[in-house]
């Protein structure tokens, strides 16, 4: 049975890892490549590395890192910041990336995903929302980190970014974002019954039960966190012992 | 040591099927190039892109011939497995007919890609040495290939359907080994083992 994936994310900046990560093993918290090696480790089914410092020129550094990523890990990563042509994807593809993600650009000009899926294939292209709730069962989507409001309602970006070739969707909860209290449930709900492809959970983890939730509530094929794991607070295999409980198919690594 | 030829065609993320290999006691190459064929000890169609456009590159470079022919191993990873089949729904593209079988899609019950880690049962092939039953393995694909005779491996998604096979000296696998942990790589480090 097709496994429910359970993927950290890493924030990078100038090709280093941001938001001071505490892994016990780890001498260098700052250092992605031991953190990506260590994420495998434990038991992550995929990455997702998100460049914050997503500069009009594309990065050198960060082309480097992908680079690197991509020799030492074994597991899918997905690259997503800054992505705005179709230059910019393949040069992450070229150096090793499985998927991008894109988010403010695609909501400019929608034909850059179908650009970006006929060139690589629907599921190298992750299309990432960030929604925010404006009225009960409402959600409108936000770009530029949160900063632009679109006026587009998010049910109706999902669908017309599946249509134009998004292979999966993360969908990110504004709302709950750093709250901890849990996935927004009825957001997840209402985006993954209505499209045709995996998505991915996104903002309010705070422990496992949450995970719970949101595979038992939602149609959703992975969630994503970033804080609970990086600061140790749970664990990967906690989360996946709790999903085993309650009969929802984990991998064992 | 032995040459591992992965073939370049356009889309594919061949890398990551390089440094998986070049992290095995191997020499892999990525190439366009027919002499890089000739001297390999054994030839990886990666998997990624659509099927007609895989045949038509590999048309382009003259591959196709080649690998219908070669008496070398050959692995084929995800589409690369299924351009070794007869003909594939997606695209209606003839394909290399190394096997006859035929890539069908699947069905609208299930969502697609059928992506992320899904078990593999095997029936104990070379292939699979070290590797227990039920592993797990990572899956991105929207075509499959039936059970058929020749399959060695199977996985369950909308239904059981061939997850590896062997025929001869073509090896196929649906999912990535290059993406699927020390799974992964022991499978590679078993195809390397049986060139």
């Amino acid at each position: 049975m097709l496994t429910k994936r359970i993927i950290p994310c890493l924030d990078i900046l100038n090709g280093a890892t941001v938001k001071g990560v505490q892994f016990v093993d780890l001498r260098d918290a700052g250092d992605p490549i031991a953190l990506a090696m260590a994420y495998e480790k434990a038991g992550a089914d995929e990455l997702v590395f998100l460049d914050i410092g997503a500069t009009p020129h594309q990065s050198k550094a960060l082309l480097s890192l992908v680079a690197s990523i991509s020799k030492h890990l074994r597991i899918p990563f997905t690259v997503g910041g800054g992505i705005k042509t179709v230059a910019d994807a393949a040069a992450r593809i070229a150096n090793g990336a499985d998927k991008v993600s894109l988010n403010s650009a695609a909501v400019k000009r929608p034909e850059l995903i179908s650009e970006i899926a006929d060139r690589f294939g629907r599921q190298a292209v992750v299309v990432a929302i960030d929604c925010k709730q404006i009225m009960p069962g409402q959600w409108e989507v936000f770009t530029a980190g949160g900063r632009i409001a679109t006026g587009k309602a998010a049910l109706a970006w999902a669908t017309l970014a599946v249509e134009h070739g998004a292979g999966e969707l993360l969908i990110t909860s504004m709302d709950q974002d750093g709250t901890k209290t849990g996935f927004d449930l009825a957001l997840l709900q209402l985006i993954s019954s209505a499209v045709p492809v995996p998505v991915i959970a996104s903002g309010g983890a705070g422990n496992a039960s949450h995970f719970v939730d949101v595979f038992e509530q939602t149609q959703c094929s992975a969630a994503l966190a970033a804080g609970i794991f990086h600061f140790g607070e749970i664990s990967i295999t906690s989360v996946k012992n709790e999903l085993n409980k309650q009969n929802i198919p984990v991998r064992w690594s | 040591m032995k040459k591992v030829a992965i073939i370049h065609y356009q889309g594919g993320n061949t890398l990551s099927v390089f440094n998986a290999l070049a992290a095995l006691h191997c020499q892999p190459v990525i190439t366009n190039q027919h002499h890089d064929l000739e001297q390999a000890d054994a030839i990886i169609i990666p998997g990624v892109g659509a099927a007609a456009q895989a045949m038509r590159d590999l048309q382009a470079l003259q591959f196709d011939t080649f690998l219908k022919q070669t008496t070398k191993p050959v692995l084929g990873i995800c589409l690369g497995m299924q351009l070794l089949g007869s003909f594939s729904k997606e695209g209606n593209t003839p394909l290399l007919e190394v096997l006859p079988d035929k890539v069908i899609g699947f069905s609208k019950a299930v969502i697609t890609p059928h992506m992320g880690w899904n078990q593999v049962q095997h029936l104990g092939s070379p292939l699979f040495r070290g590797i227990p039953a039920g592993s797990y393995f990572y899956f991105v694909h929207s075509y499959f290939m039936k059970v058929a005779p020749h399959t060695i491996a199977t996985s369950d998604y909308d239904g059981n359907f061939t997850a590896a096979l062997v025929s001869r000296n073509y090896f196929g696998t649906q999912f990535h080994p290059e993406k699927s942990g020390d799974a992964g790589m022991q499978l590679l480090d078993n195809f390397i083992s049986l060139i």
